[in-house]
């Protein structure tokens, strides 16, 4: 049976292959270096997107949250016209953040629907006296159903929603000020999208 | 007061780190000769003074100081006392502090007992060593110190994340640590046997107890972690493939390699350059593995201390460390003289096969973790999970399980498949018999909708677990010595183990149930039912307890309580599960919330024979100990020997 050699990659051969053999190691932590050295200066955005951007709203019709609004069910989102569905609960401390940002939107003329996550009507009530109440209507999921059915990972989220339904865009986390412009461009561009 | 007299410590052992490389390196020159001697009593030191400085940590978190940010961060007075201690090292300063701790006492232990190998080459392993250290005394000392005062102490700690507290971490993570941290001696080793050019049968035989008890811990360790993640994540998985498993595993993998081709080394003298190879990337992967936790350029659960800047700061640690070892290989692996030749079936040859499957594992494990951060790159976003790595890595372990039951059979240098021996006559058709049933029983038990890989697994364990025991046929079990038998449990862990994940993947049986109290459900052979819930509380938390009576198969009832506890410094939640633990497997329960019409959403899980996967896991360990134990003892009888033979001549001599 043949002998062959024992340190398979790396002994004092002297042939050119194998030398180029040694430097293997080095190149490829080269190449591992290069890469981290690009992940840590290129942080990755952890915001988990909707898959459902560009998609109809699933079918739901959810029970009021506040006395004073009405519960919210898809056909609201099919009268022709874009709103902008806020993901929110009084629990949330940025949801409350965002509240001025949202009234700023009612204030333009978008009409503004919540659904309220794991919320006490209670608790909602307190809330909504305290930081104002820009939602035409609020629907209450206790269940986080529809939550889970559009996608979304977490609260405050904010989904630009066209005339007839369909999901045109997904705003991560709180409205901040500078916010306000970009989100009321993408309910003008739903607008136009739905119109034509 | 003690946060002084801690950092004083530090910067003292930092000093006499710096002092151990410069000492270490000017004595390997011809004129620096004299220096050597300094360099044993210095890394001794450097241990003992940086253990004084984990003490001075530990004693801030025992009493509490809450002057000292670090405790005010991750301490609460109210904690029970085991988690104050664990807090220590629960969090990145105290964590880097252990590191350094580890690394210097690893130091310190070699400086005083290792006396094998040739003093040049110890001089450089112990400088190699103060080289590594010398960076992450640095990167403490100015990026993390855990002994940094508030201008004004608080009123109150901020606490430990809930999943932290719990008894499995107490110990995981040190457990963890000396492995990976362990490893740095194994890459010290092979830097200084790089400097003298000095790779050999000694060389070895005087890194191979490092390498083992290193392994031994690292083997614990990501068992214990294995199931820690099982019963306080309530999910019931225990393995996710999660970065920071992988991060555990990469090492481990690299390590077994290395283990197994220092035997080679040891007794063949060949596989030199291919040694000293792993001995660099076990560490690395150790180091690796850090920064990618630590950086947190990869999104994982256990995103703990996640800071950009540290993770520059290790990185440059990582660049220079790793770089400039292989750089080292480079240079000089080419003058490392050939180790001996042998034969393609012989031991050698089976063991190469072991660690090139190895590598490979290692390879796919290392693509599969890294291969989000270079699609980020791109712009793509991924995720990978089981459905890669899982037939990604059988790939390559299945065939080395194989390979594993024929290789402790065969002889060094030259085997024959058939010969004159007497039973070895019967070897091919033997092989060739159990592989034949092994598949029949694999292609059965996939007619039975059972998926390939836990099909494979369960129809290859019982063979390897028969094979792994064969070495001790027709040995006297008395006079073999402990290392065989390390090997016979270490390789029957891996097959218990392999039965146990191919079982519970097979046969889980998952319950999702919404029960008001009194109602009952199926789960597998199980009947159970939810008799009631009621407050409970404990030191810092409180929580909602259920009450559920569990039978199997109909015999005698047993109470489980599974909980749902809410802390509150800082506030959070945490499922404890609850288990039955069987001979045959494991019944696995936990409360969730209570629905609006006032039923309590339960989820059940039957997993058969789960338990062996950690059961293996240490046997595996236990393998090691013994082996490491029989290496030990036969140490100190060579050198009681030595001592007597010494006295005798001196004695005659008078």
């Amino acid at each position: 049976m043949a002998a062959y050699e024992a340190g398979t990659m790396s002994q004092a051969d002297p042939k050119p292959r194998l030398r180029l053999a040694l430097w293997l190691p080095l190149i490829l932590f080269a190449a591992l270096f290069a890469l981290f050295v690009h992940g840590l200066t290129n942080p990755a955005d952890t915001n988990v997107a909707s898959a459902f951007v560009g998609n109809p709203l699933p079918q739901f019709d959810l029970p009021p949250a506040a006395a004073d609004r009405p519960g919210l069910a898809t056909r609201a989102f099919q009268t022709g016209k874009p709103k902008l569905l806020n993901v929110f609960a009084s629990w949330c401390v940025p949801c409350a953040a965002e509240a001025p940002q949202l009234a700023a939107l009612a204030q333009a003329g978008v009409e503004v629907d919540g659904v309220a996550i794991h919320d006490q009507r209670a608790d909602l009530t307190r809330f909504l006296a305290a930081n104002g109440n820009p939602y035409a209507a609020i629907g209450r999921d206790d269940q986080r159903a529809v939550q889970l059915a559009i996608g979304s990972s977490g609260v405050p989220e904010t989904y630009v929603i066209d005339g007839r339904g369909v999901i045109r865009y997904q705003h991560i986390g709180d409205i901040r000020p500078e916010d306000v412009p970009k989100l009321l461009a993408r309910v003008k561009d739903a607008g136009k999208g739905a119109g034509s | 007061m003690i946060a002084e007299v801690g950092l004083a410590l530090l910067w003292l052992a930092a000093a006499l780190a710096a002092l151990q490389l410069v000492v270490g390196a000017l004595a390997l020159r011809p004129e620096g000769r004299a220096l050597a001697g300094l360099v044993r009593p210095v890394a001794v030191m450097q241990g003992l003074l940086v253990m004084g400085a984990f003490a001075a940590l530990v004693m801030l978190f025992v009493t509490t100081d809450l002057s000292v940010k670090l405790v005010v961060d991750n301490s609460h007075s109210a904690k029970p006392l085991i988690f104050k201690i664990a807090g220590t090292w629960g969090n990145h300063e105290g964590s880097m502090l252990l590191w350094v701790t580890i690394m210097a006492v690893a130091g310190a232990f070699v400086a005083l007992i290792e006396r094998r190998l040739d003093e040049a080459t110890l001089t450089a392993t112990l400088a190699g060593q103060a080289f590594i250290s010398l960076g992450f005394y640095v990167f403490l000392l100015i990026a993390s110190n855990p002994f940094a005062r508030l201008a004004q102490p608080a009123d109150e700690g901020q606490g430990l994340n809930p999943l932290l507290q719990d008894i499995g971490l107490a110990f995981h993570p040190p457990t963890l640590y000396v492995g990976y941290v362990g490893l740095s001696i194994a890459f010290s080793f092979a830097i200084g046997a790089l400097v003298t050019r000095n790779v050999g049968p000694a060389f070895a035989r005087a890194m191979r107890p490092w390498v083992l008890g290193a392994w031994i811990f690292l083997t614990l360790g990501i068992t214990a972690g294995s199931y820690w993640a099982y019963y306080t994540l309530g999910w019931g998985g225990w393995w996710f493939w999660d970065p920071v498993e992988n991060a555990s595993l990469m090492p481990w993998l690299a390590a077994t390699a290395l283990l197994h081709s220092v035997s080679v080394l040891q007794s063949r003298d060949a596989l030199r350059a291919w040694t000293v190879m792993l001995g660099v990337v076990a560490f690395s992967m150790s180091m690796v593995g850090t920064f990618l936790v630590r950086s947190g350029i990869l999104t994982s659960v256990h995103a703990f201390a996640v800071d950009p800047q540290r993770g520059a700061f290790i990185l440059a640690l990582l660049a220079i460390d790793i770089g400039g070892a292989l750089a080292l290989f480079t240079l000089r692996a080419g003058t490392v003289t050939e180790g001996k030749r042998f034969g393609l079936v012989s031991r050698e040859a089976a063991l190469v096969f072991n660690n090139v499957m190895l590598s490979g594992i290692l390879g796919i494990v290392l693509i599969g973790t890294l291969y989000p951060l270079l699609t980020e790159a791109y712009g793509v976003k991924v995720s990978v999970g089981a459905p890669y790595f899982n037939p990604a890595a059988g790939m390559f372990a299945f065939p080395m399980f194989v390979v594993m039951a024929v290789g402790p059979l065969l002889r060094w240098r030259q085997d024959r498949l058939s010969g004159a021996r007497s039973g070895r006559r019967l070897w091919p058709l033997a092989v060739c018999l159990a592989l034949v049933l092994a598949v029949l029983v694999g292609v059965e038990l996939t007619a039975h909708g059972i998926a390939l890989l836990p099909a494979l697994g369960l129809s290859v364990a019982p063979g390897l677990l028969l094979a792994s025991l064969l070495p001790l046929r027709g040995r006297n079990l008395r006079r073999t010595p402990l290392p065989v038998w390390g090997m016979v449990v270490a390789h029957a862990g891996i097959a218990v183990a392999l039965f146990g994940m191919a079982s519970e993947s097979a046969f889980s049986v998952e319950r999702l149930a919404a029960l008001s109290i009194g109602e009952a459900r199926e789960v597998g052979p199980w009947r159970v039912s939810l008799d009631g819930m009621m407050p409970v509380a404990g030191p810092n938390w409180t929580a909602l307890e259920a009450n559920v009576t569990t039978r199997y198969a109909g015999g005698t009832p047993v109470q489980l309580h599974p909980r749902a506890e809410t802390f509150t410094n800082p506030p959070g939640t945490r499922n404890e599960s609850a288990l039955e633990t069987r001979w045959n497997g494991q019944l696995y329960v936990v409360l969730g919330e209570q629905a609006e019409d006032g039923r309590w959403q339960m989820r059940f899980w039957w997993k058969p024979f789960v338990p062996l996967i950690w059961l293996g896991g240490a046997l595996v360990g236990l393998g090691g100990a013994l082996a490491l134990l029989g290496r030990v003892m036969s140490d100190i009888r060579r050198l009681v020997a030595k001592d007597k033979i010494a006295w005798r001549r001196m004695r005659q001599g008078r």
